[in-house]
């Protein structure tokens, strides 16, 4: 088991190890071994969650969604799937048209400045036992969000160069979205990073690889604060990826496209592939934080691979991303920055100090359960009482001199 | 509590998902090319022109009164009359159109001149898979692309088709009574004139030739009439012509 287990490692090394390579290019092919799936496996991902996106959408609105795109020139349909190559074919085929007042370099490289850092955060995801790109021990998580930060610039990138005034207000709804959402969503994962005693991703993930009773791993969503501090992860996620009910930056049935308005062809492709790709980014962490990385949720299921565990979990995500992108309604602008600070925030706050009580309470036997509930509860009080505020009151309408 | 609302919202879109795939009743959309919903009898795309009988030409019931053509709000329809006459339903010569273009590209479809037309000869079609490969040909539609027969019309509209039809019946059992009853008329003065005697037994043959319905008005008459007062002297045909160009 241990064979398929680790068979991309293996596969890597048995690669590095023919004859034939060089000594010096040995690092850099080791390196282009390590990027190269990861960016295939997720654009090939990309590829197929926009097509699942829209039939999944479609079905929910029970309509029937795309199935018509499969082999040109054949009547094979595969379902639809043929879909994101034709798509992509057609991005690459558009005109790439530029504003003539926009500022070229800083258009040119917005797309890009988005991609990128985005691809960064990948390195340092564990996607299975011993497979990461690059293990940062010492600050893994801190270079996930540092990367992760650097997409806020891309977009002000994007609104300021093209030179236009709604592409400008676009840009700087989703700056204030992202900055606001950016707090919550560090100060939930501080709580793992609190008990897990490191920000290596690799060695959190390890860490809930041990086993409480009845050979259940440890992961940290079973625990009271790992459970509200996955839920105000993917909120904080849902809102940095800007996927509905967040999705306010390019809300398409209000706005024409936000602060991707002037563009068009590749570049706006490459918009839309760094959105999802932050979004698989952000799913690998929540994973990796909360949901256990590679580890299967039961010892003895340990004979299947890691790396799927780690993909199965991040399908199940997305899968859910879906589905609240099909239920709920887009937010008002108010209700983002009331939900952002009034309930993200000190929830995240709560979270923490519970974090803090569960590490010092008693753990084995009768003293663990009444620790479970009291943690339970310490969360559950607040949640409540901040939900208070944020629910809407529609009563009668009390009209002061008409009546 | 928070939440609880859009729990009951995720639950109620499983359903619909779930249920998409068990319950084929539950989607309201059809695969279009394979499957086509039928169009409901109102729907209307673009105008043609119903002729009676398997000639089209014979049997168009255009009288090329030009009415749709005034009414048209985008100014579409194109007719210019024939110089011959040819008898329509109940036998009674009538003008014909030389010329009835509809420009594909102007109409939307506002059915205006269906409802002006006192002759139930122009209708709403409801092709509407117009696409060709051709980007501008085509889109002058003549004539004789135009006509398309009353089976058709009673194809796609039933409901009027067979109250027009049962009106225009009704109108040739009345004009064929009126002609009957005219010929009798007719005969009877004959006789009488027969009988009174005398020379020249001209019966004018020409009083049963009604009035073609609502002949242009202005234009034909009073064009000439400009002219006549310009004969005054060239500076004053300057002033004369404005009304008779207002007229148009």
């Amino acid at each position: 088991m241990t064979a398929l287990d680790q068979f991309p490692i293996t596969l890597k090394h048995w690669m590095l190890g023919l004859s034939f390579w060089p000594d010096w290019l040995q690092p850099i092919l080791s390196a282009l071994l390590s990027i190269g799936p990861i960016i295939l496996v997720f654009a090939l991902l990309f590829g197929l969650v926009t097509v699942i996106e829209r039939k999944a959408l479609g079905r929910i609105q029970n309509r029937r969604g795309p199935n018509r795109v499969g082999i040109p020139f054949t009547n094979v349909r595969l379902a639809g799937f043929g879909q994101f190559i034709a798509d992509g074919i057609k991005t690459l085929t558009k005109e790439d048209v530029v504003p003539r007042a926009a500022d070229k370099v800083v258009h040119f490289l917005a797309p890009i400045a988005l991609v990128v850092p985005v691809m960064l955060a990948f390195a340092v995801l564990p996607y299975g036992r011993n497979m990461v790109a690059l293990d940062l021990p010492e600050t893994g998580l801190v270079f996930f969000f540092a990367v992760g930060a650097a997409t806020e610039l891309s977009v002000f990138m994007a609104g300021w160069s093209s030179c236009n005034k709604y592409s400008l207000l676009g840009a700087m709804r989703a700056i204030a979205q992202m900055i606001s959402y950016e707090l919550p969503l560090i100060l939930s994962t501080l709580t793992v990073v609190m008990l897990a005693g490191s920000l290596s991703l690799v060695s959190i993930v390890q860490q809930q690889e041990s086993t409480l009773a009845l050979g259940i791993h440890a992961w940290n969503v079973l625990t009271p604060w790992g459970l509200a501090g996955f839920f105000l992860f993917m909120v904080a996620a849902a809102a940095e990826s800007n996927r509905t009910p967040f999705d306010l930056p390019e809300a398409e049935s209000e706005l024409v496209a936000g602060y991707f308005t002037e563009y068009s062809g590749f570049k706006f492709a490459l918009f839309f592939l760094g959105e999802y790709f932050g979004l698989f980014a952000i799913c690998g962490l929540g994973i990796t934080l909360f949901l256990g990385g590679w580890t299967a949720p039961f010892a003895f299921l340990n004979v299947v691979p890691s790396w799927i565990w780690f993909f199965g979990k991040l399908a199940f995500l997305i899968g859910f991303f879906i589905w609240m992108r099909g239920t709920i309604p887009r937010l008002r602008a108010d209700q983002l920055m009331n939900l952002a600070w009034k309930f993200l925030l000190p929830m995240t706050l709560v979270n923490m100090v519970v974090a803090a009580i569960w590490h010092f309470a008693g753990q084995a036997g009768w003293p663990g359960v009444i620790r479970w509930l009291f943690c339970a509860a310490m969360i559950l009080g607040p949640y409540w009482m901040l939900g208070r505020g944020l629910e809407t009151k529609v009563g009668k309408r009390v009209y002061r001199y008409a009546s | 509590m928070l939440g609880t609302g859009i729990i009951k919202g995720m639950v109620e879109t499983a359903r619909n998902f779930v249920g998409s795939y068990t319950d084929e009743a539950r989607l309201t959309t059809v695969e279009y090319p394979e499957e086509r919903i039928a169009p409901k009898e109102n729907a209307r795309q673009f105008p043609f022109l119903v002729y009676d009988g398997d000639d089209w030409h014979q049997g168009m019931r255009c009288v090329a009164c030009q009415i749709c053509e005034k009414e048209c709000p985008p100014q579409c329809i194109y007719i210019e009359k024939s110089k011959d006459k040819k008898p329509d339903f109940i036998g009674k010569p009538q003008l014909y159109p030389a010329i009835f273009d509809i420009d594909l590209s102007v109409c939307m479809s506002c059915q205006i001149c269906v409802e002006v037309c006192p002759f139930e000869a122009i209708k709403m079609d409801q092709e509407y898979e117009l696409s060709t490969t051709d980007r501008f040909g085509g889109l002058l539609v003549h004539k004789d692309t135009l006509a398309k027969s009353n089976d058709y019309y009673r194809k796609i509209h039933p409901t009027d088709a067979a109250e027009i039809d049962a009106r225009r019946i009704e109108d040739a059992r009345k004009a064929e009574e009126k002609a009957k009853a005219d010929a009798e008329a007719k005969a009877k003065a004959a006789v009488e004139a027969k009988a009174k005697a005398a020379a020249a037994p001209a019966g004018a043959p020409g009083a049963t030739a009604s009035p073609t319905p609502r002949t242009e008005p202005g234009k034909g008459e009073e064009r000439p009439g400009a002219p006549a007062k310009a004969p005054g002297g060239a500076s004053g045909a300057a002033p004369s012509s404005p009304p008779a160009g207002g007229t148009n």
